[in-house]
């Protein structure tokens, strides 16, 4: 009886990585597919990883995700970890209503955070237009450019809005969990705070700072819609390019570029969840 | 000591002010304001003629809501019971996913549902649609399945499907199992350990599974334009078409972004009543 349950659980499971998976799967095997139909199988081919190298819209988009991405990941990583910090060390009557502050961005829906930013860059930029107008007539030694207008600027801040609340939502246990002594100990022995926060606080919050950091980038990677409304005309991400392609056509290149995505991306995880259990494996040797 | 440490928060709360509250302080004015300025409230009255929208994006996103709960309960809770190692790589192949853009998976949905498209070719195949036609009666040569609810529900279900896994499962594996064992002890079965023990406990990572897919189901605009075909429009095409598309009505916009964030607030509210396994619930 028990036995049976266990394998209905396992074909359960089974079933639901199926419907995860089967979309992704038949993206990568229509990328070898010769020809330019989704749906018919027309023999094995590489030209549409030809045709991607050559296909500068879809080449510029992906470069401009990935830069965006990982910007944003490194800029909402340092920024929220000592954020983070800080908010530790507060009160509690000042830090939880700076933590529901913080929250916003994760909680509210994405179509209401871009839309607000867009609102604000806009309004900002009319502000500055007015301000430099009247800078550049009072004066001529300095002339302000008196345009500015939403692109790769407002993307990047826009993806570093939303990814800095993650970095701080898994930091923040980790230093919750931390022995409070620690850090006094060490500054009873002499360390400056800075001294404490590199050689105590770091290495014991390591391992949240870097989920949050791969949690930002998976944000970043997977957003559409903020970016949607604060890259402005000038610049585009790979969902934004595929958003305009789906209104005609979408260019079978989209497979052969998602499949290189994820091989990566696989490759990657691969890699970190391998090292992880070498070293658990290490660690327990130890013990 | 701690003192001086909360001072590395100062450059954030300055962040927060600009590109959060600030923002938020556009939608509302943006919302309360008539188009050649002044104060009115006609953006919420104009509200009124697309109520057809509003309860179908409701519609639409209970149900796929209840599916994924539905789907999503009954993983976390089988995978909590697997080993540590099945565990992990079960873990890792839910997030896999969405580190593919999520645009990339609806894009490969439409090619699956089109009326010549994958699943139809397979119910050609094994003579499904021949069986459907003898029984009903009818000459269809295949399924209708673009441009419909239901796909949409699908879309969003696809999509949001590890957002309801992984809170309830980050709140099932880390019950304490000497609970548990004190229900069967004192004479509990499966199912009342089940109903009175597992359940209660894990009410919040399932309270923030419900909110993290009603939330963006309830707002999509890009699923509900590529499976639904533009024929289901929902609340985030309405808001999407006042700012950048025919529509152009960026206060309406906001008004209707503002009653989305009213709906966020319930939801946080409520979520916040049930206790504090919130906060590490929506953290995995």
């Amino acid at each position: 009886m028990k036995k049976n349950t266990s394998l209905l659980n396992r074909i359960f499971m089974a079933l639901v990585f199926v419907f995860l998976y089967a979309p992704i799967i038949l993206l990568i095997i229509f990328s070898f597919n010769a020809g330019s139909s989704n749906t018919v199988w027309k023999g094995f081919s590489l030209a549409w990883y030809t045709k991607l190298f050559h296909n500068r819209i879809i080449m510029q988009s992906v470069y401009t995700t990935l830069l965006v991405s990982l910007l944003a990941t490194v800029a909402a990583t340092v920024a929220g970890t000592f954020a983070a910090i800080g908010f530790y060390a507060m009160r509690r009557r000042v830090r939880e209503p700076l933590m529901t502050v913080n929250n916003i961005p994760m909680m509210n829906a994405d179509i209401v955070t871009g839309v607000s930013l867009c609102l604000f860059f806009v309004a900002l930029f009319n502000g500055w237009h007015n301000f430099a107008v009247w800078f550049n007539n009072a004066q001529r030694t300095f002339i302000l450019v008196e345009n500015l207008h939403m692109g790769f600027g407002t993307l990047l801040i826009a993806h570093i809005v939303f990814n800095i609340p993650y970095v701080i939502l898994s930091v923040g246990p980790k230093l919750r969990q931390m022995d409070k002594n620690l850090v006094d100990a060490a500054m009873d022995l002499g360390c400056t705070w800075m001294q404490a926060f590199w050689k105590v606080i770091l290495p014991e919050i390591k391992p949240g700072i870097v989920s949050g950091a791969l949690t930002a980038f998976t944000m970043s990677i997977d957003d559409f819609v903020i970016s949607y409304f604060t890259a402005g005309s000038s610049s585009s991400t790979l969902a934004m390019t595929i958003y305009g392609m789906t209104k005609k056509r979408v260019s079978p290149e989209i497979n052969a570029i998602s499949t290189l995505l994820f091989v990566t991306v696989l490759a990657l995880l691969a890699i970190v969840n391998i090292r992880e259990a070498r070293q658990e494996r290490r660690a327990l040797q130890r013990v | 000591m701690k003192n001086k440490l909360s001072h590395f928060a100062i450059p954030y709360v300055v962040w927060m002010a600009l590109f959060v509250v600030a923002p938020i302080i556009m939608v509302v004015v943006y919302a309360f304001s008539a188009a050649e300025g002044g104060f009115t409230l006609a953006n919420f009255a104009r509200m009124g003629t697309y109520t057809v929208v509003f309860t179908r994006s409701f519609k639409l996103a209970i149900i796929a809501t209840l599916v994924c709960l539905l789907i999503g309960y009954p993983v976390s809770y089988m995978m909590s019971k697997e080993g540590p190692r099945f565990q992990r790589i079960a873990m890792v192949l839910i997030m896999l996913p969405m580190w593919m853009n999520f645009l990339l998976r609806t894009y490969s949905w439409m090619s699956i549902l089109e009326n010549n498209g994958l699943l139809n070719q397979l119910f050609q195949k094994i003579g499904l649609i021949a069986l459907y036609n003898s029984i009903f009666g009818t000459d269809i040569q295949f399924f209708r399945m673009m441009n419909t609810q239901g796909a949409v529900v699908l879309g969003m279900v696809y999509n949001y499907l590890p957002f309801m896994i992984l809170p309830i499962y980050s709140v099932i594996v880390k019950l304490d199992n000497s609970l548990i064992e004190a229900a069967r002890d004192l004479g509990a079965d499966t199912f009342n350990v089940f109903r009175r023990v597992i359940l209660p406990l894990s009410l919040p990572g399932v309270l923030s599974g419900i909110t993290m897919v009603f939330v963006p189901s309830v707002s999509t605009f890009a699923i509900s334009k590529m499976l639904g075909g533009g024929t289901e429009m929902m609340l985030g095409d309405l808001i999407e078409q006042q700012f950048l598309g025919g529509a152009y009505n960026p206060q309406l916009g906001a008004a209707i972004s503002l009653v989305m964030m009213i709906i966020v607030v319930v939801c946080m509210v409520v979520m916040n009543r049930f206790g504090e396994g919130e906060e590490q619930a929506v953290m995995l």
